[in-house]
């Protein structure tokens, strides 16, 4: 069969190594559709491969970046398949062995990627189970499977081991039968907390990232940047840069970069080259900005209609008509972009940080001008993505590097550099005009969404009249190249637009709440027949030991509530606040977090999701604000771009409401929407005072409750 | 300058002949080909990069090579005792301290230093001593509560 094979084919198998190699035929229950076109080989994928030791090679194109997919991929096949966790060896983002993968964002590994997993799992284990019935002359009804092992029922000590059965000449079996999955009743694996995987790398320093990774005569590079998106260079003076011992400097194209055997020096030869540049007239800044995007955005087109929207405005009995702002906001992985290009015998590998190992590896072949196939991206352990990483610019600098100059070349960002490529979460606004009826439910809602896209503007509430609205270009998917109306390049940031449409839908729900003299989560539950979100809403309250309340404090503490729908899985989020009145400080003293997210593979994992989720949030919620002029991006490092740190933390408690009949949906991305309105509708419960714009920095707080006489 | 100059890193003789005015971070990442310690902002503001010199936690990112002479060294994989996890790394996993890990390395060493130094630490000491330590991911409670962990398991083992 294999002298058949096409040659792509072939050097894909020989990289697998020996033993059996399940490739698994795409059904549309499988992957999707648009991605079946991209696969290698043709139609086919191989998620795993039994060795002969009997270990297994997990193979996933879905990266490890601290969500902890990793392990959790690794509990799907160790129990579908039926062996022990400790015997699965995980492979992810290499993409000459892995399967194609469109990138790891959207909180889609496990609601999407896993089932097809799971089910290259069920069906490797009857192919398996198959073998072993010949090779034991029982039928396949008697055998069973435990811990790799597949034994006769009733008779263990006749049996025979995955790895004995993999023994001999390699065998490519395809599988295309229905899988037939596990029983969540039987689950050993799933449902449970192993040490993660990379537990142990990870505390003792062994954990290689992209920067990580040395090749003998590498060079590492440093690259001249403009001071300002939008520049253009009118000189370059190289001289004295090229007079420092060891330094090679490459100026192609738009490319300039100094490279050294070791990583200062290349820094110290980037320091001294001299450039000038022609600059742009910089005119916009974190305040005006939102005035720019009204003006310069295209008209928000209609997305969801229902009912009569017009006549609801009419009859509503009370109306509410608010706009939200949001500004900029940095990635800020802790790690920076890297990569390590190496060039060899026509070839091209590169290690790379990258959440898109695929997209990446045509990316660098297109820039290149190579084949596809001449290109592989290995990818390592990511110090964070959060989206960020969905953008390879590194990728294909560190490619063209290696090509130009023979050597294996390593391009890590520096910070400013971090700063600089950032592909920010937009700037955005919302307007929404909500109207209830004379029983006090939610009659209209009129929403209309600029810079942010459409994610969470589903609601959870149902009102008879609806439009959604929105402009501009939406972040769901991974493209992240710069729209017009912003100043630099935006993109996909950990719940993209999810985190402005939740705020200013949440908060326009307790806006109206607080009109109506009725408490917050009292007016939620009133307004939601979806049994679901009321559960994790009830959930929450309880955890939290929710107060009903219908009057702001006077003391500047007061408690939160926001809810939603994200990435399938519903969330219930409660925060307790004190507010300082002389600065205007908001101090979060806890947060309960409740979630639905259907069957949960590995709860711990889960919890540490919503508890970083909503870490990482308090950011953009209270500090984290880009400051740009125009083009040029001033804020190039942690000492001004302030981050959540540990003083900011506050106790946060993750609960997972169980849904064991549901298929696992999303966890890396749903709780962090929230983080917007629930900080928000506690400062207007602490003081009366309702924020509408984030982050709420302290000077902004401070001059609205001066603003309504609070001081 | 280059001068011979020698240290001790996890608990080896060193001696290096190269310039001693260039950051540690690269050398121990370069030279030394330890790549556990990380960058994360190369200006002594995100702790990704700290290691101790004789006890004390410094940024290595900003320290020349200089400054550790005749003094002792320990990176992340010096944490380590005979092949075993030290405590605080072990609480690290217990409490899933970690998400990506980028700052792991550097968590544990502020930590480490904060534990030689303070064997009873509150909650808010440490805290206070964490906070120029950055985590991007949100792990900062985990690893308050593994630090805890690790002091109370010192105290009885003491
Ligand atoms: S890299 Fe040294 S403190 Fe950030
Ligand atoms: S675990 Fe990722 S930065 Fe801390």
């Amino acid at each position: 069969m294999s002298a058949r094979l096409p040659l792509e084919r072939r050097r894909f198998l020989q990289l697998l190594g020996g033993g059996i190699v399940v490739l698994v035929g795409l059904g549309p229950d499988a992957l999707q559709a648009e991605e079946a076109a991209h696969l290698v080989p043709e139609d086919f994928n191989a998620f795993l491969v039994v060795g002969e030791n009997g270990r297994v090679t997990l193979l996933s194109g879905k990266v490890e970046m601290g969500q902890g997919v990793m392990t959790s991929q690794a509990q799907m096949l160790a129990e579908e398949l039926g062996v022990a966790l400790s015997a699965i060896d995980v492979v992810l983002g290499d993409t000459d062995r892995c399967p194609w993968d469109m990138g790891t964002y959207g909180s889609l590994t496990t609601s999407t990627f896993g089932p097809a997993l799971r089910a290259a799992g069920a069906r490797a284990r009857s192919t398996l189970v198959s073998l072993a019935a010949g090779r034991l002359g029982v039928p396949e009804a008697q055998l069973l499977v435990h811990n790799g092992v597949v034994s006769v029922r009733g008779v263990p000590e006749k049996s025979i081991s995955f790895g004995a059965l993999s023994q001999g000449a390699r065998m490519v079996r395809v599988v295309d039968q229905p899988a037939v999955l596990r029983a969540v009743a039987t689950f050993q694996i799933i449902g449970t907390s192993p040490v993660r995987l990379d537990a142990i790398e990870k505390v003792t320093g062994a954990a290689k990232y992209a920067a990580d990774i040395r090749r003998p005569g590498m060079l590492y590079a440093h690259l001249l940047r403009p001071p300002m998106h939008g520049a253009t260079r009118t000189s370059l003076d190289v001289a004295s840069a090229e007079r420092l011992p060891g330094v090679t400097v490459v100026h192609e194209d738009d490319l300039v970069a100094v490279l050294h055997a070791d990583d200062e020096s290349a820094a110290l030869g980037l320091a001294a080259l001299r450039a000038t540049w022609a600059l742009p007239d910089a005119t916009l800044d974190p305040d005006n900005i939102f005035e720019h995007l009204l003006a310069t955005s295209p008209e928000p087109r209609e997305v969801t209609r229902l009912g009569d929207p017009m006549a609801a405005h009419k009859l509503a009995v009370r109306l509410f008509e608010t706009t939200f702002h949001k500004g900029y906001v940095a990635h800020a992985a802790l790690e920076p972009h890297a990569a390590l290009a190496e060039f060899s015998r026509g070839r091209m590998t590169v290690w790379a940080s990258t959440q898109t190992p695929f997209p990446t590896r045509d990316g660098i072949a297109k820039a290149l001008g190579l084949p596809i196939s001449a290109v592989r991206v290995i990818t390592p352990l990511i110090g964070g993505g959060f989206g960020g990483k969905s953008a390879f610019g590194q990728a294909i600098e560190a490619a063209r590097l290696a090509r130009i100059t023979g050597k294996p070349v390593q391009v890590a960002w520096s910070r400013a550099d971090e700063f600089y490529n950032d592909t920010f979460d937009p700037a955005a606004l919302v307007t929404i005009a909500s109207g209830v009826d004379p029983a006090g439910l939610v009659s209209l809602w009129d929403y209309s969404v600029i810079a942010a896209g459409t994610r969470g503007t589903t609601l959870p509430y149902a009102p008879p009249n609806l439009r959604i609205r929105s402009s501009g270009k939406l972040f769901e998917t991974a493209g992240t190249e710069a729209p017009s109306v912003h100043p630099f390049a935006v993109g996909a940031w950990r719940g993209p637009g999810a985190n402005m449409n939740v705020f200013a839908a949440e908060s326009q729900i307790d806006i109206m709440a607080a009109a109506l003299g009725i408490d917050a989560l009292e007016f939620r539950l009133r307004n939601l027949t979806d049994a679901r979100m009321r559960r994790v809403l009830q959930t929450a309250a309880s955890t939290f030991g929710w107060k009903a309340s219908t009057t702001p404090a006077a003391g500047g503490r007061g408690c939160g509530v926001a809810c939603c729908i994200d990435a399938g899985t519903y969330v219930a989020t409660m925060a307790e606040v004190q507010v300082d009145l002389s600065s205007g400080r908001v101090h979060v003293l806890r947060i309960v977090c409740a979630e639905d997210l259907g069957l949960v593979i590995n709860p711990e994992g889960a919890r540490m999701q919503i508890e970083g989720g909503l870490t990482m949030g308090l950011g953009y919620v209270l500090s984290e604000e880009l400051r740009f002029h125009g083009g040029e991006i001033l804020d190039r490092n942690f000492d001004s771009y302030e981050i959540p740190r540990f003083s900011v933390v506050p106790r946060i408690e993750a609960v997972l409401v169980h849904n064991d009949t549901l298929a696992p949906q999303g966890g890396g991305e749903p709780a962090i929407t929230t983080t917007g309105a629930v900080i928000a509708n506690a400062v207007y419960a602490a003081t009366g005072v309702r924020m509408l714009r984030l982050p709420m920095l302290p000077a902004r707080l401070k001059q609205a409750m001066l603003a309504q006489g609070i001081h | 300058m280059k001068n011979p100059m020698h240290f001790q890193l996890n608990g080896q003789a060193v001696t290096l002949d190269i310039d001693d005015e260039r950051p540690l971070l690269g050398v121990l990442r370069g030279e030394l080909g330890l790549t556990g310690t990380k960058y994360g902002c190369g200006a002594a503001l995100c702790g990704a990069c700290t290691v101790t010199a004789d006890g004390q936690a410094v940024r290595a990112c900003k320290t020349p090579l200089r400054n550790v002479a005749g003094k002792s060294v320990v990176t992340v994989e010096g944490l380590m005792h005979k092949g075993k996890l030290s405590a605080l790394q072990q609480a690290f996993i217990d409490f899933g301290a970690f998400q990506c890990g980028y700052c792991t390395s550097g968590m544990l060493m502020s930590a480490t230093e904060l534990l030689h130094n303070t064997p009873h630490p509150t909650r808010a000491v440490i805290v206070g001593h964490m906070e120029r330590n950055l985590c991007r991911c949100g792990a900062h409670q985990r690893i308050v509560m593994a630090i805890e962990a690790a002091a109370l398991q010192r105290r009885q083992l003491a």
